[in-house]
């Protein structure tokens, strides 16, 4: 067991080197100059040297590959070449909008998909089902781009209750800050919610054909308790890995979703450090991406070779 | 008995003297949130070229001896006075006396010299560089004089002097302006929330007028539905310069907003590479000339009129000429030139755009013109910095569509390795002859020569002036709505 660890350990610290070295070649090879971008058309020659060696660009790239990499492992991720501050603080200060919002359209999907599905489950083939079913279909087809429009033409343009976009920051007060997440959470929550709905319904169907169930009926238990008591925990199951398998596309989305509501998150910050080319922070956030994916990769190869011994044989 | 009249006129006193705490509220309005399109990726005007850092920093946070005003004028500033001695070379500066920076470190004339020095250092990353290099020394005979000597006259040397590059910092503070501003303007610096918005307050210690506002914030929004939105709603006052033209009907019919269309100095034009053939035929640069219709062109970007142009020149400037008459829209000429040229059946090329919508936009249009001629130019989109690399500095390009955006920058035609590489010597000598003519009049009638010139040689595509789309709260008075220099300065700004 501890040679298997030891063997995935080492694959898990080549996986992210390969990872790195790939990201630093391919954005070294990217035309154009980020001091070139940032004194714009007048600069003077000397001015673009004393800025390239401000931004340590005048380094030879392996030199420079070697120091980026010894900043990833003691955690200094270098200075933005664009608002020249530690692109550590930049990456903290925008997770600090990202992530209440993909929480909160996590919250909100389940909340809005799980009882729908279950009442789609309950009135199998009838007009509610009918109707579920049909919420489903147009929440996958509806881009959720449009649909934040759409919100914020009723919502901010129409009724004025909400923010049309933008963030106050955490300063300006919990419920200030949560109002303006409220409607990208939605829009970011809306497809969400549609396939929570058809996996809740789907699983919810073949749990209540389940031998347990039928006993919890027996009993003479209601319909009602039957489904949240007994079904609806076995049902989840698989809404819970299409929870987790969700969670990239949650990214993507959140990426859209910020720049339609101007919210100063991490999709953001990826999409206007392309570009201003920023590299140092596109390299940064790219490599933070990739080094998440393969550490839950290995977590999970971990506990599968837990799971299963013939697994580590391999 | 009361008649109907007396009863309607009755529910209108009553309906005005609801309204008439909400007025009183409306005037104690003391604040303003100012939405821009781009966000200053600093803070501080002295060393980087962004636009977006003038339009925060410059008047409000930051102030030069001189600064522009509505109407593109130079108007005193941290100086009060200047004389210019019959050498041509010497100026006088009086500095305001009392003026404070808002670390509460008094403005000398020891500022001016450290600031003016520093944008030459060898490590400076001051984008204007060449504003002060016709300095040969800086002299302070006391705290409230400064003189400059200048190696030979220089015409627009003070007016380069009220750019964002040329403002005035202090010795401890001048390191953390990109993140931490302090300057001598009528706001202080208070927050930056990056990616959304930044938030400044009055400096109650300012030297000149007391500011009608206590706070402003400015707002960064990109996109162009969520600018439109965010006006609709009420969550700004003002954007400075819609990126969404194709709104303006709407936001006109909204009574709430006031929307005006000014200019800018930004020039839009298809760029050309002079150097490579066929461009470096003047019969075919003439031919693309007759191609464009500008007026579509224009139209087709912003579906409203916007000012043409017919030469390097903004209509803002005292010495501008209409040109757009020296190659009218004429397909039939523009196919006969090409025959001339000996291109009986047109050309292929590429055309090279950047990002901005107004590139793009008109890019679409223009090769659709210069289809009609048989100029089959291939579309190319690129991003910024590929641009600034490829076209830029390799002059690896046919043809381009980019706006310049410096005011009275028509002296960029005379570098000989710009990149429209046009590199002609009698215009050359006609910008030397200009940098070197004080007299106003004199040197408007050689600007009006140098228009001429580019206009004739077709150097360059002429297209439009950039519009500066203002829309504003209509109760918000004092937004600039011409761009002489890309500034909005708050001190202006007042509630109805």
């Amino acid at each position: 067991m501890i040679g298997y660890i030891l063997r995935r350990l080492v694959a898990l610290g080549l996986t992210l080197l390969a990872a790195a070295l790939v990201i630093f070649v391919v954005l070294e090879i990217l035309p154009g100059d980020p001091a070139a971008v940032t004194l714009g058309l007048n600069a003077a020659p000397e001015a673009l040297a004393a800025l390239r060696a401000e931004m340590g660009l005048d380094k030879p790239a392996v030199l420079r590959f070697f120091l980026w990499l010894g900043g990833l492992v003691t955690g200094d991720l270098g200075q933005s070449y664009t608002y020249r501050v530690p692109v550590l603080q930049l990456i903290a200060e925008r997770t600090a909008v990202t992530l209440p919002l993909a929480l909160m359209a996590i919250a909100l999907a389940m909340a809005i998909g799980i009882p729908l599905g279950m009442l789609a489950a309950s009135r199998h083939g009838r007009l509610a089902d009918a109707g579920v079913m049909a919420f489903a279909q147009a929440g996958l087809a509806i881009p959720n781009f449009w649909f934040g429009l759409l919100l914020v033409l009723v919502f901010a343009v129409g009724l004025g209750w909400l923010p049309a976009g933008g963030f106050p920051g955490w300063q300006s007060g919990f419920g200030t800050a949560l109002k303006a997440l409220l409607m990208p959470a939605l829009a970011l929550a809306l497809p969400q919610a549609a396939i929570i709905a058809r996996v809740t319904r789907s699983s919810m169907l073949d749990t209540l054909q389940e031998d347990f169930v039928r006993t919890a009926r027996a009993k003479g238990l209601s319909e009602g308790t039957t489904m949240r008591r007994h079904a609806l925990r076995n049902a989840l199951i698989p809404v819970v890995t299409i929870l987790g398998l969700q969670f990239s596309v949650l990214i993507a989305g959140a990426i859209i979703i910020e720049n339609v509501f101007a919210l100063p998150g991490l999709g953001r910050l990826v999409f206007q450090a392309i570009a201003q080319h920023d590299l140092i922070v596109v390299k940064d956030l790219v490599m933070l991406f990739a080094g998440l994916a393969i550490l839950i990769n290995f977590a999970v190869e971990l506990l599968y070779g837990l799971i299963d011994p013939r697994l580590r044989q391999s | 008995m009361t008649t109907r009249r007396e009863l309607l006129a009755g529910a209108g006193l009553a309906a005005l003297a609801a309204q008439l705490p909400v007025v009183a509220l409306a005037q104690a309005k003391d604040s303003v949130t100012i939405a821009q399109t781009l966000e200053p990726p600093t803070l501080d005007p002295t060393s980087g070229a962004a636009q977006a850092i003038r339009e925060v920093t410059l008047q409000n946070i930051f102030e030069g001896l001189v600064k522009i005003d509505r109407t593109g004028k130079i108007q005193p500033c941290l100086a009060e006075s200047w004389q210019i001695a019959d050498d041509n070379v010497t100026y006088r500066f009086k500095l305001r006396q009392g003026a404070k920076f808002h670390d509460d470190t008094p403005f000398t004339s020891e500022q001016v010299k450290f600031s003016f020095e520093r944008a030459v250092a060898p490590d400076s990353t001051n984008a204007q560089r060449q504003l002060f290099a016709p300095i040969a020394e800086i002299a302070t005979p006391d705290p409230a004089t400064v003189v400059i000597k200048l190696k030979q006259p220089t015409a627009n040397f003070l007016f380069g002097l009220a750019w964002g590059d040329a403002v005035i910092v202090a010795p401890a503070t001048a390191a953390n302006n990109k993140t931490n501003p302090v300057g001598t303007g009528p706001f202080k610096f208070v927050r930056w929330n990056r990616g959304d918005r930044l938030e400044l307050a009055r400096n109650d210690g300012y030297w000149g007028e007391k500011p009608a506002l206590a706070k402003a914030t400015f707002r960064f929004m990109s996109d162009p539905q969520a600018q439109v939105a965010a006006l609709r709603a009420g969550d700004v006052d003002a954007h400075t310069n819609l990126s969404a033209p194709e709104a303006v009907p709407q936001l006109k019919a909204d009574a709430k907003l006031k929307v005006t269309i000014g200019g800018t100095e930004g020039e839009t034009v298809l760029a050309t590479n002079n150097a490579k053939p066929p461009f470096d035929n003047l019969k075919v640069r003439q031919a693309i000339a007759y191609a464009l219709d500008r007026k579509a062109i224009a139209l087709g970007v912003y579906g409203f009129d916007v000012t043409l142009i017919g030469s390097h020149f903004s209509p803002l400037h005292p010495a501008y000429v209409d040109l757009t008459g020296t190659y009218p829209y004429d397909p039939a000429k523009a196919k006969a030139l090409l025959k001339e040229a000996g291109f009986p059946n047109g050309f292929n090329c590429t055309l090279k755009l950047p990002p901005p919508s107004y590139a793009r936009r008109s890019g679409e249009i223009v090769a659709a013109l210069l289809a009609q001629v048989g100029i089959n130019a291939a579309i190319e989109p690129l991003e910024f910095p590929q641009w600034l690399e490829r076209v830029f500095r390799n002059k690896d390009y046919d043809l381009s569509i980019i706006a310049h955006t410096e005011p009275l920058d028509i002296d960029i035609y005379a570098r000989d390795t710009y990149y429209f590489q046009y590199k002609d010597p009698s215009f050359k000598e006609l910008i030397a002859k200009i940098a070197v003519t004080l007299p106003e009049a004199e040197r408007n009638a050689l600007y009006k020569q140098a228009q001429e010139k580019l206009a004739r040689d077709a150097v360059n595509g002429f297209l439009f002036i950039l519009p500066k789309i203002t829309v504003a709260n209509a109760a918000l008075e004092g937004m600039w709505t011409d761009w002489p220099l890309p500034v909005t300065p708050l001190a202006e700004l007042r509630w109805r």
